[in-house]
Formats: C-alpha cells, structure tokens, sequence
C-alpha cells in the first residue's frame, strides 16, 4: 500500500524534497514507514531517535499503524528556546 | 489560536482576553501579554533574519490542545496564542500569547505555562541565517502526552 510522508524543516532539506510516496506492506507502522524513507534518504538515518511523527495532521506513535492514503509526517525536534529546555 | 504570515498584534489578543474574562466568573483583574522577538545574536554570532516554518494543521491542533490544559488547569483564565511564519526581520515578532485571569497570579501563570508548551509541543522550527551560513535550531521532540515536558511547563509557570 502506499503512504505519502511529509519531511519538515532539516529532515525536508537533507531529503531534498517535502513529501514523497512510500510504498509498504499492509500492516505496516510508522515505524516501518520510517526505515522505507530512511532507506531511499540515507542521510536521514541520524535522525532515528529524534523525530515525533503524525498520521493524518495529528501527533502519533512509531508504532501506529498507517492505512493505504494516510499522510505521514516526520518532525524534527521542534525549535525549543531556551537552553535546558527538558 | 493561529499560525500567520503576517505581522503580529498583541494588542488584538489582549482586548480578545481581556473582553472573555470580562463576561466569565469574576471577571477579568488581569491581563498578561508575552510577545517573543527576533534576537540579532545567536550564541555570540551576529543574526541577519530567521524564517520559521510550521506543519499547519498539526500547530493548530497543538494550540488546541494547550487551550484546553489551561482551562483545566485554570478554570478561570483564558488565553490567545499567535505564532508567526515565514521570513523575520531582527525585532520582529514571531510569538504573541496573552493571558487573562480575575487576578494576577493566574494571569502571569497562564501566560509562562502557554509560551513552556508553544516551546514544547507546537511544530514549528526556527531556522537561522547568519553573515556566514545557516542552522536550523532544534530543542524538544514534541510529544503532547509527555507527561514530564507538562509538569516541567507547571513548574515554571508557577516558581
């Protein structure tokens, strides 16, 4: 099935492009949409443990479960601020 | 609550606040405005302009979220949160959030508490263009269900 995932801000810029379709099984996580991307845009793999992702415009889990037409995004830390901000 | 392009108005928030704790419980005896700047320096480096940029649908559905925190948290106050995007000149605003309450104590909370969780779990990035390149700022992965990042935004807003 097929996703169309959303890249912001320095994920957009190191993948070069806003959005792409992602072809993955049916079943498939956000998760497993996220090593598809990370497999045809290596130089987003440092990023593994520092993206929040959202289905559909809302906040979601690497472990959700994406359907055939779901919009997946992907997002950087958000810009934060002070320092010792967590 | 919105995500706009254009310049921001504290003011326009202020009489919005100011005229809903107007017509709710007590009354309003407070208001608390915080309007964030473009700063011209970065870490010692000079900054020429920023550009924020925000997934949208997703802010709107944060600022609602942090809407409702606050009205559970301070039933009696009430709260208007703007954000800005798009390219920013030095002293510009990119935030604006004004807070109203019967008295000042909740005012100035609400108003600290808003800005904590606009920092946390709002998805927009700063992106920073210096005399000699460029830096994306990045702080907090944005999790609304942190329970943590929450009681740290309380903490602040109520030292």
């Amino acid at each position: 099935m097929r996703v169309t995932v959303r890249l912001f801000a320095r994920l957009r810029d190191l993948a070069g492009r806003p959005a792409l379709p992602c072809d993955v099984p049916v079943g498939a996580s956000v998760g497993d949409v996220w090593r598809a991307v990370v497999a045809a845009h290596a130089a987003l793999e440092p990023f593994g443990g520092s993206v929040s992702c959202a289905v559909n415009e809302d906040f979601a889990r690497m472990t959700t479960a994406v359907a055939e037409g779901d919009e997946v995004a992907f997002l950087p830390p958000v810009s934060g601020g002070a320092p010792a901000c967590r | 609550m919105a995500i706009v392009s254009g310049p921001l108005s504290i003011e326009g928030l202020t009489a919005v606040v100011e005229r809903d704790a107007r017509a709710s419980g007590e009354g309003c005896g407070a208001v608390c405005a915080f309007v964030g700047v473009v700063r011209a320096t970065h870490q010692g480096r000079p900054v020429r302009y920023l550009e924020y940029e925000a997934y949208e649908p997703l802010a709107l559905r944060a600022l609602a979220r942090i809407d409702v925190e606050i009205a559970a948290e301070w039933p009696a106050g009430h709260v208007a949160i703007h954000h800005r995007v798009g390219r920013l000149a030095i002293g510009e605003a990119s935030v604006a959030i004004a807070a109203a309450s019967a008295h000042r104590a909740e005012a100035f909370q609400i108003c600290r508490y808003a800005i904590e969780r606009v920092k946390q779990i709002v998805p927009v990035w700063k992106h920073e263009f210096f005399e000699d390149g460029e830096a994306w700022v990045e702080g907090t992965l944005a999790d609304p269900d942190d329970a943590g990042a929450r009681q740290l935004a309380r903490d602040r807003a109520c030292a």
